[in-house]
């Protein structure tokens, strides 16, 4: 058995395009959830828009690239906004359930079959990346090294997508050593104490809503702009929470946290995966067929992903890298 | 595997036979805009004939053809279908060869835009004359939907009153109590499936077990976090953790499948005035108002109920007043448990059920409870009730697809007013 393909395979996944969509989400949920304390279930819904807006307006109504995806991050704004009014007041329990119930609204009015000619209903927009696969640099032949194989296109996203990963987290850590995110990491230690310094406690988180739902949209364009395909069952609430799965190995409130959690996350799943692909494929499989099926082997990574979420929660809940003193996640 | 081959095999050969059934489409691989005119006026419809209908694209005609004695046409459009595909066209009936008086019952029609989006035939209906009148009366669909909701309602009150429970006495937020309505419907299930019992004893030991499955859920995990003094935030995003490792579970041994339950009869529809009620669907309602009843009395009248509205309220005064709060815990998650497992029952037989039937219903049971106010064992029997109306009413109005989302926006709403729900107490919060 080749053992050393169920390496790769997971070397690939781990630093893929997929390891950095939910990259780039945990990057805006850390925003919310790691500095700022807010229980925001509905991260999914910020990607949905991002990624509907750039594939409707191409696909549907025939925009070039660049204004979409100005478009995408603007209606990142104005959900953070329409979602903030009525959820912000709310206690960390409420907001969770108000904002997964918000998220599950807007997937399944996008996703509907009376907006089919604008959303494309079950089967959403795909095929909308010309504009972005015409700025490909990277040589049509793909690229090969360290027995690791990337398509061209794949490659280019993944430039992309590190690089404004990267970009990112160094915004991010100058933000929070500014006096700004000093109120924020402040609104999550102690709520209270900050309004009795007369700051706006309101205003300060929906300014972190807004932020990191721009980056959660912008994970969902790259998600479009990755699969050339946006459809409602991409955005679902398991996308919200396998987002918190990816913060919480990482580490929230730490600038790495996402990357690190991201590049774990992807590696570990994507190496279940083709392991127990392996251990149940052939003719004589190493797990009998009676005791799992190879229908049956793709579960496993979704059951060890349930079992980790638990097991980080309980044991280590400040993640691989996170510091215990940094995020008391029970501050109020 | 054996079953699946067969499927298979008859796909390939009904796909087989109807190709050969259809001689007209094998004769040309164009593609055909085809169709029928009929008047309804009459009764019988009487087809029309010799009526002049043409094909445009980008504003040119392409095509034309006129209906035949039997009142059909046929006009094959110029072009491979390669090319047609993705392009837009239009049917244009030339409304001065209709017969005189007629006009088509849907105007708009006489000019009918269109995109080619699969390489087969296209059929156009025409109906002319008015519209046979077969739509119900606005009354009886609000009179249909409310009953259809208050049954809704009172299904969901069941799977909600664990949940809220649950909450009023620790605090937890469980999203796993999705996978405890699932393992009701399941348990059932595996009995009739497994060894053939009948549908009554299975639900019965079904419940039993769900009783039980929800103490070990406290025993195994929530007991031993509450012990360790984990935060409540980080017990709501173990319960998720949870969620998912018990969903995958459930589809590992019972498959994708949907299921239904044998040895259970519809009966036949009874008509009150043009309302149609199931008798099955009645009956699993009373069955859920006497436990809301019972439910309700024992919380109220009991003392363990008391001891559990005491610990809701405060437990640490609670502890200090002498009752066990450790009792009145495992007493609700046992309780929960078999209600949850009994809402999964009786959903599956009113619906059918597969792996994931509790998570599918889950942000319904936490709107009903966030509604009605965290913890509140009435505010959560009302926002039930008013979550499966709202859930069903919205239907007259809104396609049907969308009826869940009705209920999600309206959750959002109300809290924008009532931060602590319906029924909940004041606080600040923010």
């Amino acid at each position: 058995m080749d053992w050393s393909s169920v390496l790769t395979g997971a070397i690939e996944q781990g630093i893929g395009p997929s390891a950095i969509i939910y990259c780039l989400a945990a990057i805006g949920l850390n925003i919310h959830f790691g500095y700022t304390g807010l229980l925001n279930f509905g991260q999914a819904a910020f990607m949905m828009v991002g990624g509907y807006a750039l594939g409707s307006l191409i696909q549907t109504w025939g925009w070039p690239l660049f204004p979409s995806l100005v478009v995408g991050l603007l209606m990142a704004v104005v959900l953070a906004l329409v979602l903030g009014v009525p959820t912000l007041r709310l206690r960390a329990d409420y907001l969770a359930i108000a904002t997964i119930a918000a998220a599950e609204a807007i997937r399944q009015v996008l996703g509907s079959a009376a907006l089919n000619d604008e959303f494309g209903g079950q089967d959403g927009r795909y095929g909308f990346v010309d504009g972005m696969r015409s700025l490909n640099f990277v040589p049509s032949g793909g690229v090969h090294f360290l027995g690791l194989d990337f398509r061209s296109y794949d490659f280019f996203i993944m430039i992309v997508g590190w690089t404004l990963a990267l970009l990112l987290c160094g915004f991010v850590f100058l933000l929070m050593r500014s006096p700004w995110g000093r109120v924020l990491k402040s609104i999550r230690e102690d709520e209270d104490a900050v309004r009795s310094l007369g700051k706006n406690v309101y205003s300060y988180k929906m300014q972190a809503l807004v932020l990191g739902g721009v980056i959660g949209a912008l994970a969902g364009i790259m998600s479009g702009l990755a699969t050339s395909n946006v459809a409602p069952s991409d955005f679902a609430t398991d996308t919200t929470f396998f987002t918190y799965t990816v913060l919480l190995i990482g580490g929230a409130a730490r600038v790495f946290g996402p990357v690190a959690g991201a590049l774990i996350f992807w590696f570990f799943i994507s190496g279940l995966d083709l392991f127990f692909d392996k251990m149940t494929s052939g003719a004589d499989p190493s797990i009998p067929a009676s005791i799992m099926s190879d229908d049956q082997a793709s579960l496993m990574r979704l059951i060890f992903l349930g079992l980790i979420l638990m097991l980080i929660m309980i044991y280590r809940p400040q993640g691989i890298f996170g510091d215990r003193r940094e995020l008391a996640i029970d501050a109020h | 595997m054996r079953l699946r081959t067969a499927a298979l095999l008859s796909i390939v050969v009904g796909t087989l036979m109807m190709g050969l059934m259809s001689p007209a489409q094998a004769a040309n691989d164009a593609i055909d805009v085809n169709g029928q005119l009929s008047d309804t006026r009459t009764d019988p419809a009487k087809p029309v004939a010799g009526v002049k209908i043409s094909v445009e694209k980008d504003g040119a005609e392409i095509a034309t053809g006129t209906s035949g004695p039997d009142g059909s046409f046929s006009i094959a459009l110029p072009g491979t279908p390669i090319d047609l595909l993705g392009e837009q066209i239009t049917v244009k009936i030339d409304t001065d060869t209709l017969p005189k008086g007629a006009e088509l019952r849907d105007p708009k029609k006489t000019s009918y835009k269109l995109t080619i989006k699969t390489d087969s035939d296209i059929r156009i209906g025409y109906a002319i004359g008015p519209a046979t009148d077969n739509s119900v009366g606005l009354f009886t669909e609000i009179g249909q939907s409310g009953i259809n909701g208050i049954f809704l309602g009172l299904l969901l009150a069941l799977a909600a009153l664990g949940l809220s429970l649950v909450f009023g006495t620790t605090g937890l937020t469980n999203f796993a109590h999705g996978e405890l309505i699932t393992f009701g419907a399941l348990a059932a299930f595996m009995f009739q499936d497994q060894w053939g019992w009948t549908f009554f004893p299975a639900a019965i030991v079904a419940v039993i077990l769900s009783g039980a499955f929800g103490l070990a859920n406290d025993r195994l995990l929530w007991k031993p976090l509450r012990g360790k003094g984990t935060g409540l935030i980080a017990m709501m995003i173990v319960s998720i953790g949870l969620s998912i490792f018990l969903r995958n579970i459930y589809q590992y041994f019972f498959g994708a499948d949907n299921h239904q339950y044998t040895g259970v009869a519809a009966g036949k529809l009874w008509n009150i005035g043009s309302i149609g009620i199931s008798p099955k669907a009645f009956y699993i309602a009373v069955v859920c108002v006497v436990i809301l009843v019972v439910v309700s009395l024992a919380v109220q009248r009991t003392r363990l109920g008391k001891a559990t509205r005491a610990v809701s309220d405060n437990p640490a005064l609670a502890a200090s007043s002498g009752i066990d709060v450790d009792r009145v815990i495992t007493t609700i998650w046992i309780v929960g448990g078999a209600l949850a497992g009994l809402s999964g029952i009786m959903w599956g037989l009113t619906n059918g059920f597969d792996y994931q039937v509790g998570n599918k219903i889950l942000l319904l049971v936490f709107a009903a409870v966030t509604l009605g106010g965290l913890g509140t064992i009435w505010g959560t029997m009302a926002g039930s009730i008013i979550v499966g109306l709202l859930v069903e009413m919205s239907s007259i109005i809104l396609p049907s697809e969308l009826k869940y989302v009705t209920a999600l926006v309206v959750l959002v709403l109300i809290l924008l007013v009532r931060p602590q729900g319906l029924l909940g107490r004041a606080e600040r919060v923010g």
